[in-house]
């Protein structure tokens, strides 16, 4: 039987605010166990949450950049468990009036397409604390500076099909979301972080099978590797006639494979009922259309006008809309340069890797946007060929001043003087009689490939600075005699 | 002035005499201080009393009233229900779950106390976890009643009743979640305010049940009660549902007449039940008020009994949440040597609950369990609306509600431990006040065989002025508020 | 609807409350008496009301997002029942 995977995605968003979400305590990743965790944090007796109005704004900003329905009235609901990194007993999350409702999300995917997906709803909560299990003789730590982060709960439908797509949909998520400036983003640091819940049906079926949840997959890589892995298992599953237990795995990296987490398989009955602590958080339409206003602009439109405006490929055009620093890095360049294609190309191409090979983000980037522009126009009227401009950029990374600067110190003009490169073809022919005989000897077809000798020659003795049209249109000329 | 004098000495009257040098914060102090010495053996209603604070709070007082920076409060010895969170000093609702906690911080009520100047002597017994109305759920043991010891001094704050009723005290802090300072305020004789849901932070205060619980002001006399609730008001920010409204000088409308003012008298809270004594009591105290002025008007309030049933689902299903942080990790009891994480919670809960608290915890979690939660917890919540709206109705015709506090004297103890409903029943006439978020008070309104009763005035929302002026009209023509007891060993 | 003793057993772990056995059938009892108190709220007539779930119609007021809270673990951890190099302590727990 051929199978269909059905998924859809819980992503936990940990807010880029300053404060927890309900107390003063710094929300910072890193400090040393429980320093960042106040009497709120701990759930002391007598302690009270506040709401932190900046949470409230990012919630908002999400929604109105997916279209989403924002609550005008939103309220909080205790989520009542026990567990150690629980300090109350129960989470304050959002469960009956969710602060952003039903929304949409269009993913661009690698090859160009895009592909649309429905977000159910989005609602705000606490992070949990950490536990540490491998410190102690046969106790756990635990660290409560997490408890109290304050996380966007972001549901989808169960619109993914393949984990292709549940990929492009974090990468999109993740792209609008750091351009938002809501959340950093940092997976590793556990900022995003991924629950998958995957079923299979057989395929033409209408009917949803028996899922299981995926919990807290951190990075991109490990989202594929998890629902090939775990897809696998329930498809041997069930081609084995048998049924799949609804349940929570945690997926294993280190052994790429996917196991049921017995702490979580007591049955749970979370007795969600509304926050007594706290009241219903009221938002007016003039604060929705203010916030609205100063939206920046989202990957979505930013990548639709990059394709309009400076005719790049669906594909550059994602790439480059998908990260703020990115986008105005290229807007920057496009705009001292006019050369949008080349810039695109020179971002995306050496400009990139030289960002990966030193492992540093654009806005770390020692090439300013300006210089990089003034290599593209070098490029643009032929003073610099394809070669010579990447030893330019070399120059450029380095520091060694502007691309005029390094053309002329390093005398890497091109030659573009038809005098000067006729005298030197004329010299290369004089001294390969051979290699001309079998020139001419050769039919049209081959005659292409022989006069890449004569090339190499030529370029060898300019140092490659020999334009390379003009080279080769002089060449064919004098050969073809 | 005697000892006992001064003991009972109104704080209003105490103030004065601070303020013209005719006794000293420290020597009031040390008054108090003896007088709980030697006698709360007989009454079980404090748990710490922190002498040495006490008598350090009381020099700077007199200091302050020495350079002309007093408040009206600073000076006058209190006491705090054990409810209230108190820097460093033992904070035990009265449950061995937190028998040695220390918290770090105050509660907002305690520090806007100290801040007037009061001198905190100590801190009072309680039901556990303030669930109770009899003080017999303590783990530190039942609180005798200074009227009769044999008899309990009503709950929860009964600690706090029975220490201002002794004479320990002028002033006493107490929390209402479903009576729990207006009913020992009756059982005991003193005049005891519960005000409006959101009058006053509950920040630092351990929850029972966030949305019903409130703080207030247990004195001798309304004009007290009205001078301690003036430092104890105001919205906190780390207090999302204190209410961000005006604060009024509550002594300052005292003396305005009550003529005209029109008391609504619930039919139901008249009705069958009520002893007939203890009805005859509460006529005669309107009747004074007719005498002031004010009109006597019949009302209903339909839904007074189902009150009990909304507030047994409510206030339990907020406590079962409220009580989880007490899991033996972070702070309070931990049983000895937990072999896993389930052994720590269930033995850590088992043992440092007692059997009222667990009984609470088990109905509300039940309420909001998986099934339960419409038929239980929304239905009461629907049903909350509908008594509230009853008191909307009957606001729309008076100005003031009254009727009985409790339904009876106080009982002797043991009498209703066995059965936790008649226990409920206590708080009949009291709870629904808490469901509407509304002012309450309880002022002495005579005695029956000895042990007094109360009047309770309840008022809309916000409005404590005009119970306070209506009591404090009621104690102008009355003398139950300065009737004492007699405790074993003194002549008065 | 009447309560078994297996239900209170079961409400019983959610709460993370042990009964003891030889008490179980005493709380069941105590709580069934409850549960025939509650039930008086099936009286009313409650269609179209719409739960309250606090006494006022207030809504709630924002903080700004300002740090107010610096480290207090020494302080806050010096209640604590276990604690080892900043960490609250409790018995293992495997996931």
């Amino acid at each position: 039987m051929k199978w269909e995977q059905v998924m859809g995605l819980e992503v936990h968003l940990q807010l880029a605010t300053q404060t927890k979400i309900f107390s003063g305590a710094a929300n910072r990743f890193g400090a040393e166990p429980n320093r960042q965790a106040c009497a709120v944090d701990l759930g002391m007796p007598g302690m009270l949450p506040v709401v932190n109005e900046l949470a409230v704004k990012y919630a908002v900003m999400f929604g109105l950049s997916i279209d989403a329905a924002i609550g005008k009235r939103s309220v909080f609901d205790r989520k009542n468990y026990f567990y150690p990194d629980s300090p109350k007993g129960y989470q304050i999350s959002q469960f009956f009036e969710p602060i952003v409702g039903e929304g949409s999300f269009t993913i661009p995917m690698p090859d160009g397409s895009t592909f649309p997906i429905r977000i159910t709803r989005a609602h705000l909560e606490e992070d949990a604390g950490k536990s540490v299990h491998d410190a102690f003789a046969g106790q756990t730590g635990i660290d409560l500076n997490r408890a109290g982060t304050p996380l966007l709960e972001i549901v989808t439908e169960p619109d993914f099909r393949t984990a292709e797509q549940a990929v492009a949909y974090l990468k999109a998520l993740h792209s609008l979301v750091t351009t938002l400036g809501i959340s950093d983003g940092n997976m590793a640091e556990g900022s995003m972080r991924c629950d998958i819940n995957l079923s299979l049906r057989a395929e033409g079926s209408d009917e949803l099978g028996t899922r299981t949840e995926i919990k807290n997959v951190n990075s991109f890589r490990f989202v594929e590797r998890a629902i090939g892995v775990e897809a696998e298992r329930q498809r041997d599953i069930l081609e084995d006639g048998g049924r799949i237990v609804q349940e929570t795995r945690l997926y294993d990296a280190d052994n790429n494979e996917t196991r049921s987490m017995r702490s979580k398989e007591v049955a749970n009955d979370y007795r969600y009922f509304p926050e007594p602590d706290l009241l219903p958080i009221i938002i007016d339409e003039t604060y929705i259309e203010t916030l609205r206003a100063t939206l920046p602009e989202l990957p979505g439109p930013k990548r639709q006008r990059f394709v309009q405006h400076y005719a790049l490929s669906d594909y550059d055009a994602a790439l480059l809309a998908s990260e703020r620093t990115l986008a105005a890095y290229f807007e920057a360049v496009t705009a001292s340069c006019g050369e949008a294609k080349l810039a695109a190309n020179w971002i995306l191409g050496d400009l990139s890797a030289a960002l990966n090979r030193e492992d540093i983000g654009i806005n770390q980037c020692p090439v300013t946007p300006e210089a990089l522009a003034g290599l593209i126009l070098r490029i643009a009227d032929n003073t610099l060929s394809s070669k010579l401009a990447k030893q330019v950029f070399e120059g450029l990374w380095r520091g060694q001043g502007s691309a005029e600067d390094i053309i002329e110190a390093q005398g890497l003009e091109q030659v573009s003087d038809s005098g000067v490169l006729e005298a030197m073809i004329d010299e290369v022919i004089a001294n390969n009689p051979a290699q001309v005989v079998q020139y001419k000897a050769a039919d049209e077809g081959k005659r292409k490939k022989l006069s890449g000798f004569f090339v190499g020659q030529i370029m060898k003795a300019s140092k490659g600075q020999a334009n390379p049209q003009l080279l080769s249109t002089l060449l064919i000329k004098k050969l073809d005699r | 002035m005697t000892h006992t004098d001064l003991c009972y000495a109104s704080a209003t009257t105490l103030s004065g005499m601070l303020d013209n040098r005719d006794l000293s914060a420290v020597e009031l102090t040390e008054h108090c201080l003896a007088r709980i010495k030697r006698f709360d053996s007989q009454l079980n209603s404090v748990i710490t009393l922190t002498e040495e604070q006490a008598l350090v709070a009381a020099q700077a007082a007199d200091q302050r009233r020495a350079v002309g920076e007093a408040t009206p409060l600073t000076g006058i010895p209190l006491l705090h229900k054990d409810i209230f969170c108190t820097a460093g000093v033992k904070t035990t609702c009265a449950s061995r779950m937190l028998q040695e906690f220390k918290p770090p911080y105050d509660a907002t009520v305690v520090a806007k106390l100290s801040a007037a100047g009061a001198v905190t002597l100590g801190k009072t017994n309680m039901d556990e976890f303030a669930m109770g109305a009899s003080n017999e759920t303590s783990f530190f043991g039942a609180v005798a009643n200074p009227w009769d010891t044999t008899r309990v001094p009503g709950g929860s704050s009964g600690g706090s009743a029975a220490a201002v009723a002794a004479g320990f005290a002028p002033l006493s802090t107490g929390t209402d979640t479903g009576g729990s300072i207006r009913q020992p305020a009756a059982l005991c004789g003193i005049t005891g305010l519960k005000p409006t849901y959101g009058r006053i932070s509950r920040l630092g205060i351990i929850a029972f049940a966030s949305s019903l619980d409130q703080a207030g002001p247990m004195a001798r006399s309304a004009e007290d009660a009205a001078m301690m609730l003036n430092a104890m008001c105001g919205v906190d920010s780390g207090d999302s549902t204190s209410a961000d409204v005006s604060v009024p000088d509550f002594t300052a409308s005292l003396n305005r007449p009550i003529a005209g003012l029109r008391i609504g008298l619930p039919r139901e809270y008249f009705g069958g039940d009520l002893d007939p004594d203890l009805a005859a009591h509460i006529h005669k105290a309107l009747s004074e008020l007719e005498a002031e002025g004010a009109q006597l008007v019949d009302i209903d309030l339909p839904h007074t009994r189902q009150a009990i049933a909304t507030y047994y689902v409510i206030a339990p299903a907020e406590a079962s949440a409220n009580l989880s942080r007490y899991d033996g990790v972070r702070f309070g009891h931990r049983c000895d040597n937990p072999v896993d994480l389930m052994d720590l919670y269930e033995r850590s809960r088992s043992e440092g609950f007692g059997a009222e608290v667990q009984r609470r915890i088990l109905v509300g979690t039940y309420a909001l369990s998986a099934g339960f939660y419409d038929a239980y917890f929304k239905k009461a919540q629907q049903v909350r609306r509908v008594i509230s709206d009853d008191f909307q109705r009957a606001f729309s015709q008076v100005d003031v509600i009254a009727g009985p506090t409790a339904p009876s004297i106080a009982f002797h103890h043991g009498e209703k431990a066995a059965d936790p409903i008649a226990m409920y029943m206590e708080d009949v006439y009291t709870l629904s006040v808490n469901l509407a978020g509304l002012p309450g008070m309880s002022v002495p309104a005579g005695l029956i065989n000895g042990m007094p009763i109360g009047l309770q005035l309840i008022g809309r929302a916000f409005d404590e002025q005009t119970l306070l002026r209506a009591g404090h009209f009621f104690q102008q023509r009355t003398d139950w508020h300065t009737q004492r007891p007699t405790l074993a060993g003194t002549s008065s | 609807m009447s309560i078994t003793p297996a239900d209170i057993a079961q409400v019983a772990s959610l709460a993370r409350l042990k009964i003891p056995e030889d008490a179980l059938q005493d709380v069941t009892d105590r709580f069934g008496r409850i549960l025939e108190l509650v039930d008086e709220l099936q009286q009313v007539d409650t269609t179209g009301v719409d739960p309250m779930s606090n006494p006022h119609d207030m809504q709630q007021r924002l903080r700004a997002d300002e740090i107010t809270e610096t480290n207090a673990r020494e302080r806050l951890q010096s209640v604590a029942p276990a604690v080892d190099q900043g960490y609250f302590l409790v018995p293992r727990v495997i996931d």
